[in-house]
């Protein structure tokens, strides 16, 4: 069993973690897809702009990086502190 | 061979394939009724998810949907992916930790209270029915086409099917015929959307085809799609006609929705490891990328090739006569889905925006459906893509019954009801509640209160208001305890029922509606985005009452800390 005070610095860096991954998370779809879509409607692609590719593919490929990404820096985080299975 | 008996034999062939795989892994024990044994790998059991996540609504309708709306329903692309990482990261790996079988079971001890816990069963069957009867209209449209009947009868059909098909394997069984469906659904999405984008830009990959030059214009073909559409008076498939806020919050509620459903989640109960848990939401989204990459391709080049097919000339010249109209049109017309009203007498098919011109009438839950007819696609192509669709529905639908029964009978009957119950009495009453569930959705499929991928999207919003926050809070915080979770629960789902049911009426009895979603109560919130709100609602209640109540007890807090650490894992308990 994991002591108290490695389990509370490894929920901490994870809740770090979570926190920047929300950010991209976000930006990459409410963001680019929807709120900043006027922003990037300069930005030309394929007969529309870049608002609309991420609101119907980009958002779903960043989805998937951001999961591998997020299983591989737990796995990691789970060695550093000690609490792997 | 006709059509007919080549769609017969191909779905014939692959229903005998999920039926034999149910009985050769035919569920024993209860614990393999529920879940499986745990000893599924994480690749398999996400092409397992991917096939039970992906249902008559993504599969059948979801296409239709974008098709007719454009970029204003990028949210079903973007709410229906995003929300696997919210379970990345903030649901499987702690609940798989934790290791029991069913939602209402985490809830009901993180929450230490039997109420929270009927809240919850309560907040699942809601969801889930609201979600089968999107499921059984798509089915109703699936099986209408293929067999040439009328939607009713197709419909009563597919849930008979549906029924016996659900009954015969538990989870074990649903497991391994849900990677065959999945197999077999995603090659009758991909292959004739392989085909049209060839036929229409050349390029063998429709998500990159649908951003290449047409070849019949020799521009990209949402430019061509776009002028399509402005000459018939639909505006631009790429604008945005939608609100900002609406759509915004339409997102939020499929994102967090898509976490909340428990058909979904109880999945991640049944890796291995915490580990597993996180990837395999991953694995899941890779398998389900495969069929929303290639949605917005299939439904701007499914409208682009209505609209060619209506107006052959270009839409500057006369629209087709009715009695030239090609064979798909016919067949469809056979199922009362598509229709054509010959306002003007003229005998040519008018189809444009403005309703009182418009002769037209499509279904949007057909489009993927006909697609391959409308492109003039091989007999065997048609054939898999009515097989894939009917896998799509009947493995979500299998799903959905097997939490439903699976609340009503664990954590209902055996739990509160009646402890002493035998292990056969358990799976009789499992069986009686999906039994009961499929008849309600059946009836209120007959009627649905709209299209099958916005009937799922209700059911979405309903599980965002219910299920999701009371998982996240009982995870992320300490301090929210009983009364403040069953208070928000119960806030989040009536709020959120009663915003529905005031634009769909009471119990999704058209007629008894008091506002509609195209002039909305709240500003310009749709029912189908008000998950969002209630969701909200949830949170703030729940918080507000557990800071004005008592702490949560030391050995909850405890098992709060001892889920956030992968540490520990072992097999699931049952109790």
């Amino acid at each position: 069993m994991a002591d108290k005070s490695s389990s509370n610095a490894y929920w901490k860096a994870n809740i770090k973690t979570i926190q920047v991954f929300l950010v991209i998370w976000f930006v990459c779809s409410f963001g680019f897809g929807i709120l900043l879509r006027p922003m990037l409607a300069g930005i030309g692609i394929g007969g529309t702009d870049l608002g609309f590719w991420f609101a119907q593919q980009g958002s779903i490929l960043v989805f998937l990086v951001l999961i591998f990404a997020y299983a591989a820096r737990m796995n990691k985080l789970d060695k550093e502190h000690g609490v792997e299975e | 061979m006709d059509q007919f008996t080549l769609n017969l034999l191909v779905v014939g062939a692959t229903f005998a394939l999920y039926i034999g795989i149910a009985i050769w892994a035919r569920a024993g024990s209860t614990a393999e009724f529920y879940a499986a044994g745990r000893g599924v790998n994480p690749i398999v059991n996400g092409m397992a998810t991917g096939a039970d996540w992906m249902s008559a609504a993504s599969f059948i309708s979801m296409a239709g949907i974008i098709a007719f709306g454009g970029y204003d329903t990028s949210a079903y692309l973007m709410g229906w992916t995003g929300g696997y990482v919210l379970l990345a990261m903030l649901l499987a790996p702690y609940l798989r930790k934790f290791g029991k079988f069913t939602v209402p079971e985490f809830i009901g001890d993180r929450f230490y209270s039997q109420t929270a816990r009927t809240v919850a069963v309560i907040c699942l069957i809601v969801a889930s029915v609201t979600y089968v009867i999107g499921q059984m209209t798509g089915v109703g449209v699936a099986f209408s086409r293929f067999l040439e009947v009328d939607n009713a009868t197709g419909l009563y059909i597919g849930a008979a099917i549906v029924f016996a098909y659900a009954v015969l394997g538990g989870m074990k069984g649903i497991t391994y015929t849900q990677v065959a469906q999945y197999v077999v659904l995603i090659i009758a999405y991909t292959i004739p959307a392989i085909f049209i984008s060839l036929q229409l830009t050349g390029n063998p990959l429709p998500p990159l085809g649908l951003f290449s030059d047409a070849k019949a214009t020799g521009e990209p073909i949402l430019t061509t799609l776009n002028g399509l559409m402005n000459d018939l008076g639909f505006g631009s498939y790429t604008d945005q006609k939608d609100t900002t806020l609406n759509m915004f919050l339409f997102t939020v509620s499929l994102m967090i929705g898509t976490a909340g459903l428990p058909h979904v989640i109880v999945r991640f109960f049944t890796v291995p490891t915490v580990k597993d848990a996180r990837s395999s939401a991953g694995w899941a989204l890779v398998f389900i990328a495969l069929l929303y990459l290639t949605a917005p391709a299939v439904a701007a080049m499914a409208r682009m090739n209505l609209i060619n097919t209506v107006y052959p000339e270009g839409t500057q010249a006369a629209p087709l006569a009715y009695e030239a109209r090609p064979d798909w049109v016919k067949n469809w017309e056979k199922t009362g889905l598509l229709t054509f009203e010959d306002k003007n007498g003229d005998g040519l098919i008018q189809y444009v925006a403005d309703a009182n011109a418009n002769e037209f009438t499509v279904n949007r839950d057909i489009i993927t459906l006909a697609n391959p007819e409308i492109a003039n696609l091989p007999g065997w192509v048609i054939a898999l893509v009515a097989a894939g669709g009917l896998a799509a529905a009947l493995s979500t639908a299998a799903g959905l019954l097997m939490a439903i029964s699976s609340a009503v009978s664990h954590d209902l009957i055996k739990s509160q009801i009646n402890p002493n119950i035998s292990e056969k009495g358990e799976l009789l009453s499992a069986r009686i509640a999906m039994a009961v569930a499929i008849a309600v959705a059946t009836y209120l499929g007959l009627n649905p209160p709209g299209f099958a991928a916005q009937t799922v999207a209700l059911a979405f919003g309903l599980a965002a208001a219910s299920i999701f926050p009371a998982l996240m809070m009982g995870i992320f915080s300490k301090r929210i305890n009983n009364k403040g979770a069953v208070a928000g629960m119960l806030a989040g789902l009536v709020v959120t029922i009663v915003y529905i049911f005031l634009h769909k009426g009471w119990f999704f009895i058209a007629d008894t509606a008091s506002f509609s979603d195209s002039d909305p109560l709240l500003f310009s919130i749709k029912s189908t985005s008000f998950g969002a709100i209630g969701a909200l609602v949830n949170f703030v209640v729940a918080y507000v009452v557990s800071g004005a109540t008592e702490d949560t007890p030391e050995e909850i807090q405890e098992l709060v800390e001892s889920i956030r650490i992968p540490r520990g894992a072992g097999a699931a308990v049952d109790h």
